[in-house]
């Protein structure tokens, strides 16, 4: 599973990015974090408030920060 | 009832009580307030706490109205507007929008890709970073309504003038391909109060944690042209009868990059030692509107004859303000 934090490395991003390590690890998954901050393969997903989370190729959300327990869920 | 409101205004938003106290503290510590070390203490520790105090409140409130308007409801919103409805609005709803450049990208190229057109967005980005509701009331509390009233109208002059000519320019080739390839989301969630006042509180310790730094440097050089630096070198630079003085202000203040916040104590410590209003504003505006970091951010997604334009229009407009405050400097003292 590819897990991957869309922004230009802001404070709530990195946050963003240790959440959805903590809860793939919680969730016994393999995941692999990647940090995009390209505008352009931002923009490829349409996000329009960073950090944006992509599972999967899938946005799954924008312009806030989830909790670990609010990403275990949409594993 | 004005005595009332005039005491009010004194107390709560310029925070005299603080001033007083704070003087009365370092008189006591044996310090001279009126002597030029203990004037800059003064000055300092009066300005850091004022400031941290109003913008912790003003960006709570602010965050709190800006939850209602995500960039998806914006950018149905400004979809909405034709002609120069849609600069104005775009130029209002720029005030309540992010306070950081970094978000704006995105937005660019959220509203870009919806099909807005370009002196719409422009509107917007010119009119985000260079006014919002907190810097307005922070003008207000640091020099007086009047000129925070004037400064808000000229910024949302500028951003509407500034986005109707880059309309008009015919520039849509000159934005990166990617930007119109990118595909439109239209999910919003809605927030419960709750949550806004959650994001709010959020958005508060972000943005201090982001511009603390920008207001110590900023209160620091302001205490230190309070107290330090004699009226006459800097009358002779910037002074009201320079006609250079407005572009000397504006072209140091381009590629400065910094949150109003930490421009305001300079521009207080400025007006103090008899620089022109214009001119003040001028380089207050120049700092946030214009910045080396925000330029490099724009290019990735606009070439470069967009963003000539951009920057040209922006600095004409800053230009003209100057010039226009200076010339009626006398309407707001």
């Amino acid at each position: 599973m590819i897990i991957k934090i869309l922004g230009s490395g802001c404070r709530k991003c990195v946050a963003l990015g240790e959440n959805a390590e903590a809860a793939a690890a919680a969730a016994g998954k393999s995941a692999e974090i990647v940090k995009v901050t390209d505008f352009a393969e931002i923009a490829r997903y349409g996000v329009m408030s960073t950090p944006g989370l992509v599972i999967d190729e899938k946005l799954i959300s924008s312009g806030k920060v989830l909790t670990p327990q609010e990403i275990a869920r949409l594993l | 009832m004005s005595d009332l409101l005039g005491w009010l205004n004194d107390q709560l938003l310029r925070m005299e009580w603080l001033s007083d106290l704070v003087g009365y503290l370092l008189s006591a510590a044996g310090l001279d307030v009126a002597g030029p070390v203990g004037g800059s203490i003064h000055f300092f520790v009066y300005d850091v706490i004022k400031i941290f105090a109003l913008l912790s409140m003003l960006i709570f409130a602010i965050s709190w109205v800006q939850s209602f308007f995500p960039p998806e409801r914006t950018r149905r919103i400004l979809g909405g507007y034709s002609g120069i409805g849609a600069n104005l609005a775009g130029a209002l709803l720029g005030t309540i929008t992010p306070f950081c450049s970094c978000s704006s990208i995105p937005l660019f190229i959220g509203f870009t890709a919806a099909g807005l057109p370009l002196g719409v967005t422009f509107s917007f980005l010119i009119s985000s970073p260079l006014v919002d509701l907190a810097s307005v009331i922070l003008i207000a509390s640091i020099f007086n309504w009047p000129i925070a009233l004037a400064y808000v109208s000229v910024g949302i002059v500028i951003a509407v003038a500034g986005g109707t000519l880059i309309g008009r320019a015919g520039m849509e080739q000159q934005v990166e391909s990617f930007v119109y390839a990118a595909p439109v989301i239209d999910g919003e969630g809605s927030m419960s109060r709750g949550e806004r006042i959650v994001y709010a509180g959020d958005q508060v310790r972000e943005i201090i944690d982001r511009v603390w730094p920008y207001v110590l440097v900023g209160v620091g050089i302001g205490a230190a042209i309070h107290n330090w630096i004699p009226e006459t070198i800097i009358t002779a630079l910037l002074g009201q009868d320079k006609w250079w003085s407005v572009v000397l202000a504006t072209v140091v203040g381009i590629p400065m990059y910094a949150d109003i916040f930490g421009t305001l104590p300079i521009a207080e410590a400025l007006v103090g030692k008899g620089v022109g209003l214009g001119t003040v504003l001028a380089f207050m505006m120049a700092v946030t509107a214009l910045s080396l970091p925000s330029m490099i951010m724009l290019k990735r997604v606009v070439k470069t004859p967009l963003l000539i334009l951009f920057l040209a229009v922006v600095t004409t407009g800053i230009l003209a303000i100057g010039y226009l405050f200076n010339s009626f400097t006398h309407l707001f003292t």
